[in-house]
């Protein structure tokens, strides 16, 4: 303890004790590397529009490999593909796509999640029974089905890939949550919330949720990585974002059948994927880590 | 001839590698264990008790390793022993018994097999004959139908049956020493009885020396022959239980003795004196003394230099001390604030339980019972509750497990609906009107003090937003100023620092946990609050503290308390009156004075007499309960004690509800047995001074 | 035991009825849009009316529902649209190429997860932990696609050692099948290590361990018959429930490597509208899946006596 008088330190305000805690990743190098290549396709995607590229969908010259001159005198980096087109413009555009559609998804997802969670866990009798039974319909379909009926049923666009995402991911976070209230609803503070007749629903967002963070940021990173690969396999399978716009898994689709005397054009995009993918399960595992030591 | 010790520390030094360094957790630790002699390593969490038993057995996990020192076992280094060596010893020479039995058995494995393993691995036996000395330990350890627990799953059977397969276990190969860890600690307290006569009983019956480890004086006096206290990872006095229980030298050592409610200690003549302060956590020991800050006799420039060594008391030899300045200490100065309990007069009737019943339903799934169409099963968790509470009066309800204690604190609490009967808070009938149902003021009125400190409250939030959150709630006040105002005024009242209203909970220590937990109790002006075990998992130097605040308070503001607890010398220490509850039951009522001499129900007379007591000078009758509480599910017919009755009568007991009988106005008690039995029974705790028994309870 | 199983039997029924409804519903409740998709989009109104009532379609909607589920019973799930032959006939040669490649991946998967699992949580923090640990995370986030084009490129097209495709038209080869399985496999076994890893981690730190070594019973013997016992609990009902995630990859490596099997067909049908096709895959599907799920739930109750005898 200093000699400062202590009753004249303001309050920590919300926003600094996050950054605080957000600090807590360095003590973990895992983390930290698995944040940088996020924070990476993060800066490109958004930098996209002013970096100097050529165009994600003009045709240039076809079949150009990685480093090669351009006519107009600047370089195809990473080469062009079948149509001509710059491989690394498709790349860094590409990255927008999914990012914006993975943190989307898995966003909606998680709010549907928790909500099904923390009210099966919580109020527990018939909700629980009919939350658990819809979960357990869901969970019975295998993921790829469930993508595929949505999908043809209804069109691939991105809204309903969010929802096929949220079908397919709901059920899960529902499971998780619904463990982790049913162990937290034993503790006393919620004995001495209920005892102060406090309604359910300020119980299940102020009291419970919060302490359910911590297991949870980490599963969150998980199903971000997750639901990258699954919205590059849509593309990869055909059942993507409709075209024009760059998108990972069908660079892969399109330019494979060539891979005997182009690789480049599909091996960059899946570089790309698995990089990305790799930034958020080596930070899910810092994080994990670190939550450990406490 | 010079005996050789069986097991020897010498200096010891037990670390645990970090990540933020070196973290000693034992230091400098010196004992000696002689054939057939207990010694007790007693100490509060923290302090390094269980390191020194791990370090023995040479199982300290990845990263906690011996610093320095030697342990000697029958002459030998044993650090320098090789992994074969240690195997050969662990289990037949030496042996543990643990503090969770549930967790020390594995659960996939059949009880006899995880016995006959011991045997197997150490002696040259057939699977036959280690089978037959697995079934004869555990007739030896006195378990009912040892067959059939052989074939058991641990979790098939009782917490106390559990403990007795381990203490078979460890006793299967006759070992030379025999280390036990808070053996008793996750046990109640009449079962717990039971096993540590088991204990006593079997060492002397092998021979064994045990070593035995607890946070609870009165059961080292009860097992022990030698004890060495323990504080912040050094031993600070060594001596026999006599000298150390009743000659005793370090500050902290008296000071543990002042705060425990001993049957000697009274309101007002010897009152319990707490320990201020905290434990240091190990990386923040102060120079010197360790107990320094905590001490009433700290010298400035003695205790605060050099590292105190362990020094003899002139005269005992083998008495140690480690203490700066033992001989000078003049034991009357250097006095700590003592928690008083003034006596207030109780005034009108606060809550009126009137024949509160409440049972439970449980559905039983099984294609069985379904046919037998009892598929439905009704648990009677509290039947026929009577009583009353007054104004600024202290009532105990007491109990252990299974008894009920827990459901009539929720249905008072509103969070379960009685059954049937009446619950009437200052003439308002609650027993059927949920937390949800009543008005802001009633809520407020009526609140609890939860146990365990370390989930009572929020981690999420901070300390002042939920004392502010309660403010609210209960109405007392809107204004965010006021608001603020009223959780410093609080603070204030439980002792803290105002600044600890922006602190998050986990920055507290476990005293303070509970000191917030009884500013939210007492915000709303309760008439009646409920404390539920409120210190039994705290220190005992912070016991005393806390009991002493929430009675302070609650005197002040003459709220009535429902004070329940299993710990019969906290309770005939604080109550006014106590309720002794089992299996549903109200069995024995009355004043403290009353329920603590006789006539007594037998049950409370088991309870007394089990109850460890931590006084040389004390004598407690000796009552054994057989076997462990009934399941609430499946209670005994008839009085729902007469299964483990040590009065038993007969059949009566057997097939009729004992009649509630009175013996003096307010003094109930549930029983069958003749009023001239009540008449002749004897005090269980007799307290001895200066050679003439004296009746103190 | 045989109640928990007959519940379970009996929800897995439940499952099924509603799955199937919900897909007779999503795909034949409008009609007039089967017919289109039957006929193909230049058939006219009155056409695509005589189809209908010529195949039942002028039922009452649970009518059609019945007589539907029960010809999927007995094996007919209609003409595929695609192929204008009978779906069964297409779709039970496909499902044993899948069948195959589910159960090479599950051959090799099974042993190397587990092995690897105990080894890095019989000693947590050890350098052979960290190693798996790693080497798990980084192959668990290559998804199929993108390793099986870093696998061709090396394989194929670089060292030219096996075929880039798995057509397995001159009949089965195990050449064709490697790459296949060794794609599944090394996305798949990063997941069951990892659970298995922390399994046993948790198993290793916990008290009836502890009693075990200070029991004086050889470390071996420790491992074998209080820890894996114990640790293996968990791990058993992830294998068994990957089957519901392992379609996913199996579509990609069939399409990846033109492999004729049952996530193809499901593929395919779905991208041409080939509805017979799409429902009679989807049945199969979902069967196979909350089968595993009961089978799963079966053995763990078996493999713990904590549930086996309340």
């Amino acid at each position: 303890m200093t000699d400062i008088n202590q009753n004249d330190v303001a309050p920590p305000s919300a926003i600094a004790r996050m950054f605080k805690n957000f600090l807590l990743i360095r003590e973990s190098p895992i983390a930290m590397f698995g944040f940088a290549l996020i924070m990476m396709w993060v800066i490109l995607a958004i930098l996209a529009p002013v970096l100097p590229l050529y165009d994600p969908n003009t045709p240039l010259e076809p079949f150009k490999f990685p480093l090669s001159a351009a006519r107009d005198g600047g370089h195809y980096w990473l080469g062009t593909d079948h149509k001509g087109r710059d491989i690394l413009s498709r790349v860094i555009f590409g990255a927008q796509t999914v990012l914006v559609w993975a943190t989307l998804a898995t966003g909606v997802a998680y709010i549907v999640g928790m909500f099904m969670g923390v009210v099966a866990g919580y109020l527990g009798g018939w909700w629980d029974e009919v939350i658990s039974f819809v979960s357990n319909v869901l969970l019975s379909f295998p993921v790829i089905v469930l993508y595929i009926i949505i999908i043809t049923y209804l069109g691939a666009t991105g809204f309903n890939i969010v929802l096929a995402v949220t079908f397919a991911s709901a059920p899960g976070i529902m499971r998780i949550v619904r463990g982790l209230v049913l162990d937290l609803r034993t503790r006393d503070y919620i004995f001495a919330a209920q005892t102060r007749g406090e309604s359910p629903m300020y119980i299940m967002l102020v009291e419970l949720l919060p302490n359910a963070r911590g297991p949870l940021i980490v599963d969150a990173c998980l199903r971000l990585g997750y639901t990258t690969i699954t919205i590059a396999m849509l593309g990869y399978l055909g059942l993507g974002l409709p075209p024009p716009d760059p998108d990972w898994g069908k660079m892969i689709a399109e330019t494979q059948p060539l891979g005997s005397f182009a690789g480049h054009m599909a091996v960059v995009p899946a570089a790309a994927i698995s990089s990305l993918v790799l930034g958020f399960n080596l930070l899910a595992d810092g994080l994990r880590e670190i939550s450990m030591r406490d | 001839m010079e005996q050789t010790p069986i097991l020897e520390c010498r200096n010891l030094c037990i670390s645990y590698a970090t990540r933020g360094g070196e973290i000693p957790a034992v230091i400098d630790f010196n004992m000696t264990v002689m054939p057939g002699q207990g010694v007790g390593i007693v100490g509060e969490s923290g302090c390094g008790k269980s390191t020194v038993a791990l370090a023995i057995m040479q199982y300290l996990g990845s990263n906690g390793y011996i610093k320095s020192g030697e342990i000697f076992f029958h002459g030998r280094d044993m650090r320098t022993m090789s992994e074969e060596e240690l195997r050969s010893i662990r289990g037949s020479k030496i042996a543990m018994i643990y503090q969770e039995p549930m967790a020390s058995l594995n659960p996939s494995m059949k009880i006899g097999e995880q016995l006959a393993e011991v045997p197997l691995f150490h002696e040259d036996v057939t699977r036959a004959e280690a089978m037959q000395r697995a079934l004869e330990l555990l007739e030896a350890v006195k378990l009912p139908d040892p067959k059939r627990i052989m074939d058991a799953y641990p979790h098939q059977i009782s917490g106390g049956q559990q403990q007795r397969v381990v203490i078979a276990m460890a006793l299967l190969s006759k070992p030379d020493l025999l280390l036990l860890d808070e053996p008793t600690t996750a046990l109640d307290v009449t079962v717990e009885r039971g096993i540590v006569e088991l204990v006593k009983e079997i060492s002397a019956e092998f021979g064994t020396s045990m070593i035995y480890i607890s946070h609870n004086l009165g059961l080292i006096l009860d097992t022990c022959d030698r004890v060495t206290v323990m504080y912040s990872g050094e031993a600070v006095e060594d001596g026999t239980v006599n000298e150390v229980f009743d000659d005793m030298y370090h500050p902290y050592t008296s000071g543990l003795f002042a705060s425990i409610p001993l049957p000697g200690a009274d309101k007002n003549e010897r009152p319990l004196v707490p320990i201020p302060g905290q434990l240091p956590l190990p990386h923040q020991r102060p120079r010197g003394c360790f107990f320094g800050p905590r001490c009433a006799f700290f010298k400035d420039g003695t205790c605060n230099t050099d590292k105190v060594n362990m020094r003899s008391v002139t005269g005992q030899e083998g008495h140690t001390v480690r203490c700066a300045r033992f001989e000078d200490i003049d034991w009357s100065e250097g006095d700590h604030a003592a928690v008083t309990v003034k006596s207030v007069k109780s005034g009108k009737v606060v809550l009126k339980v009137r024949n509160m019943k409440k049972y439970y339903e449980i559905r039983s799934s099984s294609i069985l019972s379904m046919i037998r169409g009892d598929a439905v099963k009704t648990v009677k968790a509290n039947e026929n509750i009577n009583f009353d509470a007054r104004e600024a009066e202290t009532v105990a309800i007491v109990g252990e497990s299974g008894c009920g204690k827990s459901t009539f604190a929720k249905v008072l609490m509103g969070l379960e609906e009685a059954t049937d009967g009446e619950v009437i808070l200052n003439g308002e009938d609650l027993a059927h009107v949920s937390v949800q149902k009543r008005k802001a003021r009633t809520v407020g009125h009526l609140q609890m003090v939860f146990q365990n400190p370390f989930d009572t409250l929020n981690p999420s939030h901070s300390v002042g937003s939920q004392i502010a959150r309660v403010i609210r709630k209960f109405g007392v006040e809107k204004d965010p100023e006021k608001v603020r105002a009223k959780v410093n005024e609080l603070l204030d009242l439980v002792k803290l620092p105002r600044d600890f209203a922006h602190r998050r909970p986990r920055q507290l220590s476990g005293g303070q946990k509970q000191r917030i937990g009884i500013a939210r109790a007492f915000a709303g002006n309760p008439a009646l609050v409920v404390a539920d075990e409120p210190v039994s998992a705290l220190d005992v130097s912070v016991q005393a503290a806390v009991t002493g605040l929430l009675t302070e308070i609650q005197n002040d503001l003459r709220s009535t308390l429902l004070f329940i607890s299993h710990d019969l010398s906290v309770v005939r220490y604080l109550s006014d009156r106590v309720v002794v509850m089992y299996l549903g039951h109200i069995v024995e009522q009355g004043t403290t004075d009353e329920v603590f001499s006789p006539p007594y129900h037998p049950y409370t007379e088991a309870l007394l007499s089990a109850v460890p007591i931590a006084d040389t000078s004390v004598e407690q009758k000796q009552i054994i309960l057989e076997g462990d509480i009934p399941s609430a599910v499946n209670p005994p017919p008839g009085c729902p004690f007469q299964t483990r009755c040590q009065r038993k009568i007969g059949s009566i007991c057997e097939t009729e509800l004992p009649p509630m009988k009175e013996f003096k106005p307010g003094h109930h008690i549930l029983c069958h047995l003749d009023e001239d039995v009540f008449a002749d029974m004897e005090p269980v705790i007799v307290m001895h001074e200066k050679g003439e028994a004296v009746t103190v309870s | 035991m045989l109640i928990l199983a007959s519940r379970r039997f009996l929800s897995m029924a439940l499952i099924m009825v509603i799955v199937s409804f919900t897909l007779f519903a999503i795909f034949e409740s409008d009609k007039l849009a089967v017919a289109g998709k039957v006929l193909g989009p230049y058939s006219n109104t009155e056409q695509r009316e005589l189809w209908l009532e010529q195949n039942g379609y002028n039922e009452p909607f649970l009518e059609r529902y019945v007589t539907w589920v029960g010809n999927a019973l007995t094996g007919d799930f209609g003409n595929s649209i695609q192929y204008k032959s009978p779906v069964a006939d297409i779709l039970w040669p496909r499902l044993g190429n899948t069948a195959i490649l589910a159960g090479l991946y599950m051959l090799f998967m099974i042993p190397i997860s587990l092995t690897l699992g105990v080894i890095a949580g019989m000693k947590e923090g050890s350098l052979q932990d960290r190693a798996v640990s790693i080497g798990s995370v980084l192959t668990t986030s290559v998804p199929e696609f993108a390793s099986a084009t870093f696998f061709s490129a090396i394989f194929v097209f670089w060292l030219g050692w096996l075929p880039g495709t798995s057509a397995m038209t001159g009949g089965f080869n195990w050449a064709e099948i490697f790459l296949p399985v060794f794609v599944l496999v090394v996305y798949g076994f990063g997941y069951t290590a990892r659970m298995t890893r922390a399994s046993m981690a948790e198993v290793m730190t916990s008290h009836y361990i502890r009693t075990a070594v200070l029991k004086g019973i050889p470390y071996r013997r420790v491992i074998m018959k209080h820890a894996l016992r114990n640790a293996l609990i968990a791990p058993f009902t992830v294998i068994i429930l990957q089957l519901n995630w392992l379609l996913s990859g199996v579509i990609v490596v069939e399409v990846f490597f033109a492999y004729k099997g049952f996530g193809k067909l499901l593929l395919d049908a779905a991208l041409f509208g080939d509805i017979y096709v799409i429902e009679a895959c989807t049945l199969i599907a979902v069967f196979v899946a909350v089968f595993s799920q009961f089978i799963s739930d079966i053995g763990y109750t078996l493999l713990n006596p904590r549930i086996r005898f309340t």
